[in-house]
């Protein structure tokens, strides 16, 4: 029996985006950036902003991003996902851009390049997905490791009188004027899915509406890196990531206003 | 006649990147090369000509705002002095691997480190030899007045695009520093969206219509097999830039015994050393190379045979002084190629120049 | 005609500046003109000093070993480009604050005291320009209206109200230069 004749219009529940490749995915199974490349596809599919969107890879798991969702796409050095988006959106003030980075990425070797970006309030998107390790060079410790957290550089799990502390990268961009809107969600269930759709949603609609730099950060696992089955590491992520880093709008405001510090 | 002026080599580079259209320039401060974007804001061409003009937060960034404007199919350039350009180098392998046309400017100072703020040429290997990682090559130019800073701008762009490549102006403190009389290039309107997307739009990312394939700038690719393809391709273009762009100016080499070979503001100390050479009776002459890549090796390979002897006058340890020898010895000559230099931002002076050329070539027995 | 010169002193005679006016009247004679200083942290308070050609053809070195003219204002400048001034070139100094006055007899030396003039003028900024008078009487390679467009050109519009008072300095210096030697 062909496939086709089970498939029938009729019986059609759900499609992918027609802005998600059809390829197969290089994530492992279990993967956080292959939600969120699904969200990120179908939001630029409903909000009809393929013609106008460009996206800056990172250097990591995702610096295939592009392989995966059809719009312009530009791979950048590792870390500088923000300068290059800013030069694309400083010359291309009317285009939707993104930089879509992990922790090693954006935390460790970018963060210089990310706090400048948000504190210039450059008219971009940034999703930053944060499993707590460096994923594709084989699960050495990122600036978000969590304390006691095993990976291939700290065997006896992070120690902050060797490691210093995990890095909590979205409250440190929410104190800076130039962001107005920075969030932390997570994808490991249906409701917390589509919480972070929503977020990403907001985010580009901000973007669009010329409101500076919007940040969402997506909580992440990583079972390879982990070491964990993807249902474990979904329990570990709630269990030791959550209290650290909690979920939820951290600023909703317009760029420049001023920065409570309660 | 265009606009005569009295400026500085750097205020020049600002004033012709406003002027031939450029789309956008990023830039960190550092010393002897800062006029540059203190002109640029000063003349705000933003109100102007449209042109963006951008602060960064570093070298690092400044190269990578570079790397993605110019992804988008505009023309944009940065500036630094050597360490600065130390630290774009990375940036530039990248722009270099996914084919993206640049400008990068160069305001030598010396090294190694911190170095001198002083005008240096200590910065030519890693120009020509590619300075980042991986195989590649830019174009580089090398102006020697104050004119030539600004002719040299639109030179590159035009290169930049015709090569999809990064190019180089590769100048010095001094260069920056001085005023001349300067004949400023009339006003090129910067590319519509529209042109940008007819001449640039098989590659440039802008948002993809729907008339067209998705493009992805990078210059990532794990298959072996593929990235020699890239590699052979780049190669490829390298030759023909080898080809095509060779640039040099001869100044009295028709009857020449000797031949200075020097660009760059050494060049024009030696244009005065023929001078103060020739009243001496000595038959000399100048090569100046204007693009250092490519080098002008097929003149040399001309002049070898009916010469002497080369002298290789640089501001550096003896940089140049290789290719020139390899040209000769590409020739099938053995003439003698001999170096002369200073170092830690002192230029040479002509009447050292004179006296090095009567040392190390014409003593008995060279 | 090339003339290439030095002009030599502290930080804040308006070397520099002179020197700038007399590149910008030198393009007004549609010559060649090439200005080099001396750049950096020295600039601020010490030494500066500018090299100027100008001539009627390309100008090759901006750096040079020999000088077909000096302008020395300080000691310090003295003992470093008297010795540079070509046999049968121009020395022309401001005798303030010179111990060790110069003594080549194959050269022309010529002083003027532009310091005290300047004073005597109500104003020590026009120093510069008095000097530079001195300079356009022992070497009048430039005509004087080219360096009122000179000044005009090299001078932002706001000081413009300032080009009749710095004409009447050079005027004066050129009246006030004395000859020590002429060859």
């Amino acid at each position: 029996m062909d496939i086709k004749e089970i498939i029938k219009p009729e019986n059609l529940v759900y499609s992918k985006s027609k802005v998600q490749i059809d390829t197969i995915t290089h994530y492992c199974p279990g993967c956080t950036h292959g939600v969120v490349h699904k969200l990120i596809s179908e939001l630029i599919d409903e909000m009809g902003i393929q013609e106008k969107t460009v996206g800056v890879a990172p250097v990591g798991c995702a610096v295939f991003a592009y392989n995966y969702i059809d719009i312009d796409w530009q791979e950048a050095a590792h870390g500088r996902a923000p300068a290059v988006a800013t030069g694309i959106v400083r010359l291309n003030p009317d285009k939707f851009v993104f930089a879509y980075q992990g922790d090693g990425d954006l935390a460790s070797i970018g963060a210089g390049e990310i706090i400048h970006a948000c504190n210039r309030g450059e008219n971009i998107l940034v999703v930053f997905i944060n499993n707590g390790i460096y994923g594709m060079t084989g699960g050495q410790m990122a600036p978000t490791t969590i304390e006691n957290m095993v990976t291939s550089t700290t065997p006896c799990g992070r120690d902050h009188e060797r490691n210093g502390y995990p890095l909590k990268m979205t409250d440190l961009v929410a104190q800076l004027p130039g962001t107005s809107y920075v969030t932390r969600q997570s994808a490991q269930t249906a409701a917390s899915v589509r919480k972070c759709k929503r977020a990403l949603k907001k985010g580009i609609q901000n973007v669009l509406d010329k409101k500076g730099t919007s940040f969402v950060e997506v909580v992440s696992t990583c079972n390879s890196g982990w070491k964990l089955t993807p249902v474990q590491a979904n329990k570990w992520m709630e269990e030791n990531m959550f209290p650290y880093y909690p979920l939820g709008d951290m600023k909703d405001s317009e760029k420049g206003e001023p920065v409570s510090n309660n | 006649m265009g606009e005569l002026r009295l400026m500085k080599g750097n205020e020049v580079l600002a004033e012709a990147a406003i002027r031939c259209g450029c789309d956008g320039y990023f830039g960190y401060p550092i010393t002897p090369q800062s006029e540059v974007m203190e002109m640029l804001m000063e003349r705000q061409p933003w109100d102007e000509t449209g042109m963006v003009v951008l602060q960064a937060e570093s070298e690092v960034a400044a190269i990578n705002m570079v790397y993605g404007a110019a992804g988008s199919g505009k023309k944009v350039m940065t500036s630094s002095s050597s360490p600065g350009v130390s630290l774009m180098s990375e940036g530039i392998s990248y722009i270099a691997g996914a084919e993206l046309p640049c400008l990068v400017v160069n305001v030598q100072r010396g090294g190694p480190g911190l170095g001198t703020i002083q005008p240096s040429q200590a910065d030519y290997f890693q120009a020509v030899k590619g300075g980042g990682h991986g195989d590649y090559k830019m174009i580089v130019l090398a102006p020697s007045s104050v004119q030539e800073m600004n002719d040299f701008v639109d030179l590159a762009f035009e290169l930049a695009f015709k090569y999809r490549n990064p190019a180089m102006i590769l100048t010095d403190g001094a260069i920056g520093q001085m005023m001349e009389k300067v004949e400023l290039s009339d006003y090129k309107k910067r590319w519509t969206e529209k042109e940008v997307n007819e001449k640039n739009g098989s590659w440039a990312t802008f948002g993809k219509p729907s008339t067209r394939e998705r493009n992805v700038i990078t210059s990532l690719e794990l298959d072996s097999a593929k990235m020699e393809v890239n590699n052979q391709r780049f190669q490829e273009k390298y030759r023909r830039m080898e080809a095509e762009e060779q640039r040099y100016e001869a100044i009295q080499c028709d009857d020449a015994e000797y031949l200075f070979v020097a660009f760059g503001t050494a060049a024009r100390v030696c244009e005065k050393a023929v001078e103060i050479a020739r009243e001496k009776g000595i038959k000399v002459g100048l090569l100046r190379p204007i693009t250092l890549f490519p080098f002008p090796k097929d003149v040399i390979k001309e002049l070898a045979p009916k010469v002497k002897g080369f002298l290789s006058v640089e501001m550096n340890a003896g940089q140049m002084v290789e290719d020139v020898k390899l040209a000769v010895y590409d020739a099938g000559c053995n003439q003698h190629v001999e170096f002369f230099g200073r170092m830690g931002g002192i230029i040479p002076s002509p009447g050292e120049v004179v006296e090095a050329l009567e040392q190390k070539l014409m003593k008995e027995g060279k | 005609m090339t003339e290439e010169m030095i002009i030599a002193g502290f930080g804040g005679q308006g070397v520099l500046s002179m020197g700038k006016i007399l590149a910008y009247s030198g393009i007004m004679e549609d010559k060649e003109v090439t200005w080099f200083p001396s750049y950096g942290p020295e600039m601020r308070g010490g030494t500066a000093n500018v090299t100027v050609i100008v001539s009627d053809n390309r100008i090759s070195s901006p750096v040079l070993h020999e000088y077909d003219t000096a302008i020395i204002l300080n000691q310090q400048s003295m003992d470093k480009f008297e010795k540079a001034v070509k046999p049968g070139g121009t020395l022309l100094y401001d005798p303030n604050g010179i111990v060790n006055h110069p003594t080549r007899n194959d050269i022309n030396i010529y002083k003027v005291e532009g310091t005290k003039t300047a004073v005597e003028m109500g104003n020590p900024k026009v120093f510069n320009m008095i000097v530079f008078g001195s300079f356009l009487k022992v070497k009048p390679i430039l005509k004087l209206d080219n360096v009122e467009k000179g000044l005009e050109k090299s001078l932002p519009e706001r000081y413009h109200k300032l080009i009749p008072l710095n004409l009447e300095a050079i005027k004066k210096g050129q009246e006030i230069v004395e000859t020590v030697l002429e060859v």
